[in-house]
């Protein structure tokens, strides 16, 4: 669970620091239009104006809005997995077409995903475990734009736990992928 | 003049010892009958106190394996060191069935020692067998466990297996980034262990080869998982497999020649076999689901592999010159890690039997009569590794939160633990007979 919410925690700083700049931009933009509006005299063209930078600071909220998730996205780099299932969780789908898509556009960039599994059953059969959940995602990455000889895979199985408890719930910080 | 040469060579691997994790042996399970026998502490005719008791190390070594129960020597009505001086009358009154004594003395114009010991069956009154065995004092352990082989194969009529010695990794957790993972041999009852690979990065899959002189491993240190062979004596090792993805379980086939082992180049993990003298890679097994954990039959003929093509991991064979594979399990939902017991029907594995009970034992399973034994009752038991003389297997397995080894006889009567003194251990591989 630690890791877990730390994720989220971590997302919302990024989140809230995003919409500060966004903040400070705005206000700039407050004190530039004051000068135009005292000069203006006309009506209908001030109307216009008003629309055409009403329409301007929409597009720049959307551009915001999108960079934001994709950083957040971009800064999401574990992905957890069921007992037993190699798949990735179907809610993380948004956030790796993300991952494939920077990859893409940025094609001198390398990543390595490392697959882990949890200590229950053989280590060596874990080790393989581990390599599907890997693979589960590069395959997903590579749909998304990105070439496979941008990304290693490896297996640690169960030699690198993220929580050493045998509770589910440390479990199920175990299994997962970390993308580096 | 073969055990003298045996003793002379072990100094040789001996000399370099590092601190290890220090396993302490515990005995949990005894059998209910086990045969008395007295065993005399040995007399020694030198001033100086010597390091080792070779009676005690006989006597733990025979309790061990929970046949045996060791008279206390303070309960001894007397303490006879030679033939000449045994009155069986004193061991009948304390009903032991069996009697060992010893003496120690000074090998005449070197410094080394000499131990003569004489066993005898109380109830027939006879001497069943009587030797010398030569050595340094630094070897008094050795030739204890020597002993302990030839009484243990006097009553049972199974080779001894107590000089033989034992493979595990240790995992020393500093701090959330630093792990020291160690690849250390000991004897078989974790005395005298010593580390012979340390590495930051995850070592797994210690192997024997076949003569007791090399160990094959799986280490991280480039940061991929890689097979590597080390010779034992030298430290002297190599890295033998350099493919894409997993390189993985490295198992020597019982004739030395070749190496089973698991990569993942083509896709998926599945089985090959190199021939050691020409590197040459067989596959042995071609399924998109994974196929690990080799292990060989007794005749090298042949390959034990776990897969999950039907969903779960199963046991399956394979012939080494290829064909369909034959599944051998079938009743538990999930059953891996499979190696015969020497008889070649004796299938021990580790097994989780429904989904729901969500334990995983060791058992055995006999492929001729189907019958299943469960052996354990720890939760999270794994790496099940067989005594050469098939009387006992060692695992790992979790206590409070920290790995231990456990080791039981084949009819689960008997347990005994070697937990560490620091640290988690894991993967066991008993070594073969090295004497």
């Amino acid at each position: 669970m630690g890791t877990h919410s730390m994720k989220f925690f971590r997302t919302t700083i990024l989140a809230l620091s995003i919409m500060g700049v966004a903040a400070c931009s705005s206000s700039g933009d407050e004190d530039m239009m004051e000068a135009p509006a005292a000069a203006d005299t006309s009506g209908i063209d001030a109307t216009t104006a008003a629309a055409q930078r009403a329409e301007q600071e929409r597009l720049a909220r959307e551009r915001e809005a999108q960079q934001r998730m994709e950083a957040a996205a971009l800064n999401t780099t574990v992905f957890y997995f069921d007992f037993d299932v190699s798949e990735f969780m179907a809610s993380d789908r948004d956030v790796l077409a993300i991952h494939g898509r920077n990859l893409a556009a940025n094609s001198s960039r390398r990543i390595r995903l490392e697959g882990h599994a949890d200590e229950r059953g053989t280590r060596e059969y874990n080790l393989a475990l581990g390599e599907r959940r890997a693979n589960s995602i590069r395959d997903y990455l590579v749909v998304n734009g990105a070439s496979l000889s941008q990304i290693e895979t490896v297996s640690y199985g169960e030699e690198r736990p993220a929580n050493t408890g045998q509770s589910e719930a440390s479990y199920r910080l175990n299994r997962r992928v970390e993308i580096k | 003049m073969r055990k003298m040469r045996h003793i002379f060579w072990l100094t040789l691997i001996l000399t370099n010892m590092v601190t290890a994790a220090e396993l302490n042996i515990e005995i949990t399970q005894g059998v209910d009958n086990p045969i008395p026998i007295a065993v005399v502490p040995f007399s020694w005719e030198g001033t100086s106190a010597l390091s080792e008791d070779v009676a005690a190390v006989v006597s733990a070594d025979l309790q061990q394996v929970g046949e045996f129960r060791a008279l206390p020597p303070g309960n001894m009505l007397s303490m006879p060191d030679e033939a000449a001086e045994v009155f069986f009358r004193d061991w009948r009154i304390l009903a032991q069935d069996y009697l060992l004594v010893g003496k120690i003395t000074h090998s005449p114009g070197s410094q080394l020692v000499q131990v003569q010991y004489e066993f005898f069956d109380v109830a027939r009154e006879q001497k069943l067998i009587g030797e010398v065995l030569t050595g340094s004092v630094d070897q008094l352990r050795d030739i204890a466990h020597e002993i302990s082989n030839v009484v243990f194969e006097q009553v049972t009529g199974i080779r001894g297996a107590f000089s033989t010695e034992i493979l595990y990794v240790s995992a020393q957790f500093v701090s959330p980034e630093l792990t020291y993972f160690r690849i250390e041999k000991a004897d078989y009852d974790g005395h005298r262990s010593q580390v012979l690979v340390e590495s930051q990065e995850p070592l797994m899959s210690p192997a024997w080869s076949p003569d007791g002189r090399q160990i094959a491993y799986l280490s991280f240190e480039t940061n991929l998982p890689r097979i590597y062979i080390q010779e034992i004596a030298t430290g002297e090792r190599r890295q033998i497999t350099d493919f894409p993805g997993i390189n993985s379980s490295p198992v020597w086939s019982p004739d030395g020649t070749k190496l089973a082992m698991v990569l993942s180049k083509d896709g998926s993990p599945d089985v090959y076999v190199m021939d050691l003298m020409t590197n040459q890679l067989t596959r042995l097994t071609d399924h998109p689901r994974a196929e690990t954990e080799p292990s060989w039959t007794a005749d090298s003929r042949s390959v034990l592999f776990t897969s999950d093509r039907t969903g779960q991991p199963q046991i399956y064979q394979v012939g080494i010159t290829g064909g369909f594979p034959e599944r051998l399990t079938f009743d538990c939902f999930y059953c891996s890690k499979g190696r015969f017991l020497p008889d070649g029907k004796n299938l021990v594995h580790v097994r989780r039997d429904t989904r729901e009970d969500n334990s995983y034992s060791i058992a055995i399973f006999n492929i001729e009569t189907q019958r299943v034994i469960t052996l354990t009752d720890t939760s999270l038991d794994e790496s099940p590794s067989v005594a050469p003389n098939g009387s006992m297997i060692m695992f790992a397995t979790k206590v409070n939160g920290r790995g231990i080894l456990d080791a039981v006889s084949i009819d689960g009567r008997v347990k005994f633990r070697l937990p560490s003194a620091q640290g988690d251990v894991r993967e066991p591989s008993w070594s073969p007979f090295l004497n």
